[in-house]
């Protein structure tokens, strides 16, 4: 562009720069040729987004639509009825994945917890790199297969049957690395100068991790336990191999014990319309709660202050 | 007190008694732990090198950290000279990098090099205050100057109500935050901020107290009383500042030692002596240089 170019209409300098005919910024059809494509492909990756989570809603709605009806007392509190029956819930499956998950997280958070603190705090090298590795192709694992082994293992040999020990066991396996994970990235969110300030204090390594570093990322930490119990809270796979289910209330971790999974599982593939709508009614109180879990971890999280 | 003969092997006598010199009867233990009482107490380091990786750092520095007194370290960006206050209380072990020193930090006597000392009781007897100040964010005034204590003894309510006071007058904090003990930390200024790290430091009861540039995140009013603090604290304790604000320590530094990295990156001493002496006439002539402003 020509030096000394004025906006249009100003007058034209003594000394015959152009005239004010040569707009600074002239009409250009290639800037609305772009503006108009521009525009296209910004609807275009908005209706991608837009499929994407309407997916949800969808599922929501249809199991809201085909649960609700299902949804009484007697639902919440009573044994699934001898096979044909009409009515009877889904009472030992709540109570079976209560424990289930309660037990699973007993076994998996001091691990996943520990492993995790190993990693940030110690784990240098090629020891640490491989423990992380490993633990990125178990959370990959089909849990089926996680299922399998428990079932070789504890079911067949160590157990001898079908119990909700190895069904806490397999979903166990399935926590500790989402757990792992996620606490060593919180406390590597925790900034050095914290360890170093306690460390120059005098303070033992241990109680710099146990009184500094954990406490300042709590938060994360309860996030990423309540995830992994979201996520173990829905597994079904393990659990058909494992605790097997039951259609009586049990308590007993080396019985066979009723989850919620299973219980849906059985359910829907049985003949009967009736047990179908109750199969929709354990889907509802199932995502409810993997729901409730998922708020808790946000809200866990709301609060997120380091240190 | 230990017996003679333990005392003189030097084993078994370190860190849980450190006033007792390593080369010493029962009897002259003993003086010379009160000498120590009366005289403060006193850092001799010989030798001292650090490593980078297979990097040489800082090579072979002398100096004596004189007892009740300041004492700065000078010296151009990448001189060695932070690194090498972060090796006179074992801090390089817990910093990404460091990863060898050589050489010996006697603190009052004793190598804190030794095999048998446990680098955290070093640290429990030298201090450090840090560049940024680093108060706990998520607790309390009165938590964070207890914190140390906390986190490695349980000391009664009582003794913590007196030590915050104690320790806050000490760092000159105690007027500006006494009426709001509960408030957090993070809640201070920058200047305050650093106040109350130096009361974390002090409620630990150091013998020597490291700042590694302690007023250079702050602005010109807190750097003053920052430096007023100093020149009040070392009535009690040995100071060692790192700085890089020479007028800095021409103010509070009774001693002054210059570090100069060469070609080759690494840090040595080049000249150290009293202040004064140091400031008006430097015997070496990159002191001079450096002092003049001529480089760094």
């Amino acid at each position: 562009m020509a030096a000394g170019t004025v906006a249009p209409g100003a007058s034209a300098p003594a000394g015959g720069s152009p005239g004010p005919t040569q707009l600074l910024f002239a009409p250009d059809a290639r800037y609305t040729r772009r503006r108009a494509y521009s525009t296209f492909m910004r609807g275009l990756v908005s209706a991608a987004a837009l499929l994407g989570v309407a997916v949800l809603w969808i599922i929501l709605a249809y199991v809201i639509i085909r649960g609700l009806p299902a949804l009484n007392l007697p639902f919440f509190t009573q044994r699934p009825l001898p096979y044909g029956q009409v009515g009877g819930g889904v009472g030992p499956a709540l109570v079976g994945s209560l424990i289930l998950m309660a037990v699973s997280a007993v076994i998996g958070v001091p691990v996943g917890v520990g492993a995790g603190i190993y990693l940030s705090e110690y784990g240098r090298g090629r020891f640490a790199d491989a423990i992380r590795f490993s633990s990125d192709l178990i959370a990959g694992m089909p849990s089926i297969v996680i299922g399998v082994f428990i079932w070789a293992w504890l079911v067949r040999t160590v157990i001898g049957n079908f119990s909700g020990l190895a069904g806490a066991i397999a979903l166990a396996v399935i926590m500790v690395p989402i757990i792992l994970r996620t606490v060593e990235e919180v406390l590597r969110l925790v900034p050095h100068t914290l360890r170093e300030a306690a460390l120059a204090l005098g303070v033992p390594q241990w109680r710099v991790i146990l009184g500094i570093v954990l406490p300042a990322a709590r938060a994360g930490i309860i996030t990423g336990v309540v995830l992994s119990l979201a996520r173990a809270g829905g597994e079904t796979a393990p659990l058909l191999l494992t605790a097997l289910g039951n259609q009586f209330f049990s308590f007993n971790l080396l019985q066979p014990m009723a989850a919620l999974p299973v219980q849906i599982y059985n359910y829907a593939v049985a003949p009967y319309e009736d047990w179908h709508t109750k199969a929709w009614g354990g889907a509802l109180v199932l995502i409810s709660l993997i729901g409730a879990l998922s708020v808790i971890a946000r809200y866990a999280t709301r609060g997120n202050r380091l240190g | 007190m230990a017996d003679a003969a333990e005392a003189q092997s030097g084993v078994g006598t370190m860190f849980p008694g450190l006033a007792r010199p390593v080369t010493a009867t029962a009897e002259q233990a003993v003086a010379a732990a009160d000498a120590v009482a009366v005289t403060g107490h006193q850092m001799l380091v010989n030798k001292l090198s650090a490593w980078y990786g297979s990097h040489l750092a800082v090579a072979d520095v002398d100096i004596e950290i004189k007892p009740r007194s300041v004492t700065a370290l000078i010296g151009p960006s990448g001189c060695g000279k932070s690194t090498f206050i972060r090796c006179l209380n074992r801090m390089h072990e817990v910093t990404p990098g460091i990863n060898k020193v050589k050489g010996e930090v006697l603190l009052d006597g004793q190598d804190i090099y030794a095999s048998n000392v446990d680098p955290v009781q070093v640290r429990r007897y030298v201090g450090m205050v840090f560049q940024k100040p680093n108060p706990f964010p998520s607790m309390s005034i009165y938590d964070n100057v207890v914190a140390g204590l906390k986190l490695t003894r349980a000391p009664a309510r009582s003794v913590m109500d007196a030590t915050v006071e104690r320790c806050l007058q000490k760092a000159a904090l105690w007027d500006e935050v006494k009426d709001k003990l509960k408030a957090s930390g993070a809640s201070l200024s920058g200047g305050q901020q650093q106040r109350l790290c130096i009361a974390r430091a002090l409620a630990m009861e150091p013998r020597v107290l490291l700042m590694d540039e302690p007023a250079s995140a702050l602005d010109p009013i807190a750097t003053y009383k920052i430096e007023e603090l100093m020149v009040e604290l070392k009535r009690d304790y040995t100071i060692a500042v790192v700085t890089h604000n020479m007028q800095q320590a021409s103010r509070v530094a009774d001693f002054t030692a210059f570090f100069l990295a060469g070609e080759e990156r690494t840090g040595r001493l080049v000249e150290y002596g009293a202040t004064s002496d140091l400031f008006t006439s430097p015997k070496d002539e990159r002191t001079e240089a450096y002092i003049t402003g001529r480089f760094g």
